[in-house]
C-alpha cells in the first residue's frame, strides 16, 4: 500500500481531530449575529454557488472537483441533524479519493443507475454567508431545488446545503459540502445523482 | 386464467383463488407474480402474515416502554418492549375509528393516544380510558376494545419476528439450519451481537420478490456491479479488492450457494477470502479515513489489529431469511413491500459493541472505520441493483411474452449436490435458490392460512 501523502490515492486526513472539527464546525452555525451584511461578498457567494450548479448539470465533474480543496469532503446525512459520522452512516460521505471514485464510476459506462444519465436543473437560492470564526473561512447556507427527469420520469430533490468556504483573491474553495435533502431519513429512490 | 379476487381480509379462510400450477413451474415463473395487484394483496396476507416476517431487531428497543414502528405487509404495525418488558407487535389501528396510534419512527411511551377522539391506549395494547366515557352503554373493558396485536412473536438472537398463523411452526423450526449461519455472523463480534444504527435507505419501483431473487445471485455481480468492481479497483497494483472474485469464473471459484428450506438461503464467499486474521480487511475496498484508522489500530492492538480490522470489513455473505430479513456484509436489510411495483429497502448499519473490552478500548476506531465500509454498497452496488429491478418491472408490461427463467444449474449432471437433511448446495451463480424458494412460495400461495389476532383481556 502506498502511504504517499495524495489524498487522490491514500486517506490519511480523514481522522479524529477531522470528525471533530466536522461536527463542530456544523452545528449550531446559522445564528443572526454572524450573518455577513457585505452584499459584494454575499453576492460573490450566490455566483460561486450558482457555477457548481452548472457544472453538476452539465457533468463536469472534473471541474466540480477541482472547486474543492485536497482535504475535502461531500456530506449528505441520513439524518436531519446530521449527528457524527463516527456513530451513523450517511447518504454518502465522501473524502477526496471517494469523491473521485463516485466521478469514476459514473464515467465507466456501465454505472446503470445512470444509463441513460439523469438531466438536471438546479435551482440555487436564499444564499446566506456567515462568519465562521476562521479567519477567511465562511458558511454559506443556501437552498435548492433539483428537478430531474431521467427515463420517462421527473421528480424534484428538495433541501438545503452547508458549504464551508475559503476565501480566496479571486474566489473560493470548497472545504466541507454537506447537502441536507428534505427526505434524508426516507427510502430514497435511485440516489446515484450528485446532489 | 381464471381466477377470482382473494378475499382481502385476513381473517377469511378461502380457497386459493389462483391457478398455481399454471404460474409456477419448476424452470420458470409468470410475469403476474410480479406484475399482478391481486396476486400482490393475496402474498400480503398469505406470506406476510402467515409465515414469520421480520419486524425489528432487539437494539431498537433496549429499555421498557422503547418502540419503533413498522409494518406486517401492510399493515401498520408498533414494536414494543412493554413496561413490564413483555415484546409486543401491536397494530398501529385505534380500536374506535381505525386511526393510527403512534405516528412516531421510535420512541419511548407508556401510553399511547390517538390524536382523532383521544383513545387512550397502555403500551400492553390494553384501552386505558376514552373521553368522557359515560357516552357509552357498552362496557370498554371488554377486550374487543383492546389494541389487536400480532398472537406469536418470537425472536432469535435479537431478531424479532411475528405471524399471524397460529399453525405456522414455531420460529426455530422456520429458520432451522439458517440459526446456527446466523449465529456465524454475530459470533464473530464481540459478545456475539450488534446494535442496529442508521440505514441506508433506498427504494424502488419494482416487486418485492425482485429483491430476494438478488439476494443470493451470484450470476449478475460481473455484470450489474461491472462499474462498482470497476472502481474498486481503479486504485489497485496486484491483489484485487472486494468482489472481485466474480471476475473470471466465479463457478469454479470455492464460494457456493445454499438452500436451507422455507425460502431461506445463504451464499457463502468467505471460502475465496484467505483464512488468516486481516485478512478480509486486505480484500477492502477503499474508503474515507482507513489509512488513518488502521494506522491508530496497528499502533494500539499490535497483532491484534488484524482482528478489530476484519470487524470494519465486510463479511462475504449473504444470509437471506424469507421473506423480508437479508443479512450481508454488515447490513441487516430489511424489505418492505409498498405496493405490487413499489418497494423499499433499508439497508440498517450495525455497530459493535464492546461491553466486556475485547478490543482493548478499540471498538469506537472500529465502528468508525465501519460507518464507511458500509456505505459503499448501498452508493456504488445497490443503485445499479435496484434500477435493474425497475427495468425488469418494465420489461415484464410485454404481456405475451410472460415467463422468468431461473434455471441455471437445472439438470447439469454433478452440479447441484442435496445431502441427507434436504441443504441443497450448488455453485454460486446457480438459481437453484430462486426455483426452491418459488417452490415454497407456491406451497404458501396455495394453501391460505388461519390467521388471527389477539387482545389482552
Amino acid at each position: 500500500m502506498s502511504t504517499a501523502p495524495s489524498p487522490k490515492q491514500t486517506s490519511h486526513y480523514v481522522t479524529d481531530a477531522f470528525y471533530d472539527d466536522l461536527v463542530r464546525d456544523f452545528s449550531d452555525w446559522q445564528e443572526d449575529d454572524r450573518t455577513v451584511g457585505d452584499v459584494n461578498l454575499r453576492e460573490a457567494c450566490r455566483a460561486f454557488l450558482e457555477r457548481e450548479a452548472r457544472l453538476l448539470d452539465n457533468h463536469q465533474y472534473s471541474d466540480w472537483l477541482a472547486l474543492f480543496v485536497d482535504e475535502c469532503l461531500y456530506w449528505v446525512p441520513a439524518t436531519p441533524h446530521g449527528g457524527d459520522p463516527r456513530r451513523e452512516v450517511a447518504v454518502c460521505l465522501d473524502d477526496r479519493r471517494r469523491m473521485e471514485d463516485r466521478v469514476y464510476r459514473l464515467n465507466t459506462g456501465a454505472a446503470w443507475s445512470q444509463i441513460p444519465a439523469s438531466r438536471t436543473v438546479r435551482m440555487v437560492s436564499n444564499v446566506e454567508p456567515f462568519q465562521s470564526g476562521a479567519d477567511g473561512v465562511l458558511m454559506v447556507r443556501s437552498h435548492f431545488m433539483i428537478n430531474e427527469f431521467r427515463a420517462g420520469e421527473g421528480r424534484s430533490l428538495a433541501g438545503w446545503c452547508g458549504h464551508r468556504l475559503r476565501q480566496l483573491d479571486d474566489g473560493f474553495e470548497i472545504l466541507v459540502k454537506q447537502v441536507n435533502l428534505l427526505e434524508c431519513d426516507q427510502n430514497l429512490r435511485n440516489p446515484s445523482i450528485i446532489i | 386464467m381464471d381466477k377470482l379476487k382473494p378475499s382481502g381480509g385476513g381473517l377469511s379462510n378461502v380457497a386459493s383463488p389462483f391457478e398455481w400450477d399454471e404460474l409456477v413451474h419448476e424452470d420458470r415463473v409468470h410475469r403476474s407474480l410480479y406484475t399482478d395487484p391481486d396476486i400482490f394483496a393475496a402474498e400480503m396476507t398469505y406470506i406476510f402474515g402467515g409465515t414469520w416476517t421480520f419486524l425489528a431487531h432487539d437494539s431498537q428497543i433496549p429499555q421498557n416502554d422503547n418502540y419503533v414502528t413498522t409494518s406486517l405487509g401492510l399493515r401498520p404495525i408498533i414494536v414494543v418492549r412493554d413496561s413490564d418488558g413483555v415484546v409486543r407487535a401491536m397494530f398501529n389501528r385505534c380500536t374506535h375509528r381505525g386511526a393510527t396510534v403512534c405516528r412516531a419512527v421510535a420512541g419511548s411511551a407508556k401510553l399511547f393516544q390517538c390524536a382523532y377522539h383521544g383513545w387512550t391506549y397502555r403500551n400492553s395494547g390494553e384501552l386505558s380510558g376514552v373521553p368522557w366515557p359515560d357516552g357509552y352503554a357498552s362496557n370498554l373493558k371488554e377486550s374487543k376494545y383492546n389494541l389487536a396485536q400480532v398472537p406469536r412473536v418470537e425472536s432469535y438472537r435479537g431478531f424479532i419476528f411475528g405471524t399471524l398463523n397460529r399453525e405456522a411452526v414455531s420460529l426455530a423450526d422456520h429458520l432451522g439450519p439458517m440459526a446456527g449461519i446466523i449465529d456465524q455472523w454475530l459470533d464473530r463480534h464481540p459478545g456475539g451481537r450488534v446494535q442496529l444504527c442508521e440505514a441506508n435507505r433506498l427504494k424502488y419501483k419494482g416487486n418485492w420478490k425482485l429483491a430476494y431473487d438478488n439476494s443470493a445471485d451470484g450470476y449478475h455481480v460481473k455484470f450489474s456491479h461491472r462499474s462498482l468492481l470497476e472502481m474498486e479497483n481503479r486504485l489497485v497494483v496486484g491483489e484485487e479488492k472486494g468482489m472481485s472474485f466474480y471476475k473470471e469464473s466465479p463457478d469454479q471459484a470455492p464460494m457456493y450457494v445454499k438452500y436451507l428450506g422455507n425460502g431461506n438461503h445463504f451464499k457463502d464467499k468467505r471460502p475465496n477470502v484467505a483464512q488468516h486474521p486481516g485478512a478480509l480487511w486486505e480484500i477492502e475496498g477503499r474508503h474515507p479515513g482507513m489509512e488513518y484508522f488502521e494506522g491508530r489500530l496497528r499502533e494500539r492492538l499490535g497483532d491484534k489489529a488484524a482482528h478489530a480490522l476484519d470487524l470494519s470489513a465486510s463479511e462475504p455473505v449473504n444470509i437471506n431469511v424469507f421473506p423480508n430479513l437479508l443479512i450481508l456484509g454488515n447490513h441487516i436489510q430489511v424489505l418492505q413491500p409498498r405496493a405490487v411495483d413499489e418497494t423499499d429497502t433499508t439497508w440498517y448499519g450495525t455497530a459493535v459493541v464492546d461491553e466486556e473490552d475485547e478490543l482493548d478500548g478499540a471498538v469506537d476506531d472500529v465502528n468508525t472505520l465501519r460507518m464507511r465500509t458500509l456505505e459503499s454498497f448501498p452508493n456504488f452496488g445497490e443503485v445499479d441493483d435496484a434500477v435493474n429491478f425497475e427495468e425488469i418491472q418494465r420489461g415484464l408490461m410485454a404481456e405475451e411474452d410472460p415467463w422468468i427463467y431461473m434455471h441455471r444449474g437445472l439438470d447439469v449432471p454433478g452440479r447441484v449436490r442435496t445431502d441427507e437433511s434436504g441443504i441443497i448446495t450448488a455453485p454460486a451463480t446457480d438459481e437453484v435458490f430462486m426455483r426452491e424458494t418459488f417452490k415454497h412460495w407456491k406451497r404458501l400461495m396455495a394453501s391460505p392460512p388461519k390467521l388471527e389476532i389477539r387482545r389482552e383481556k
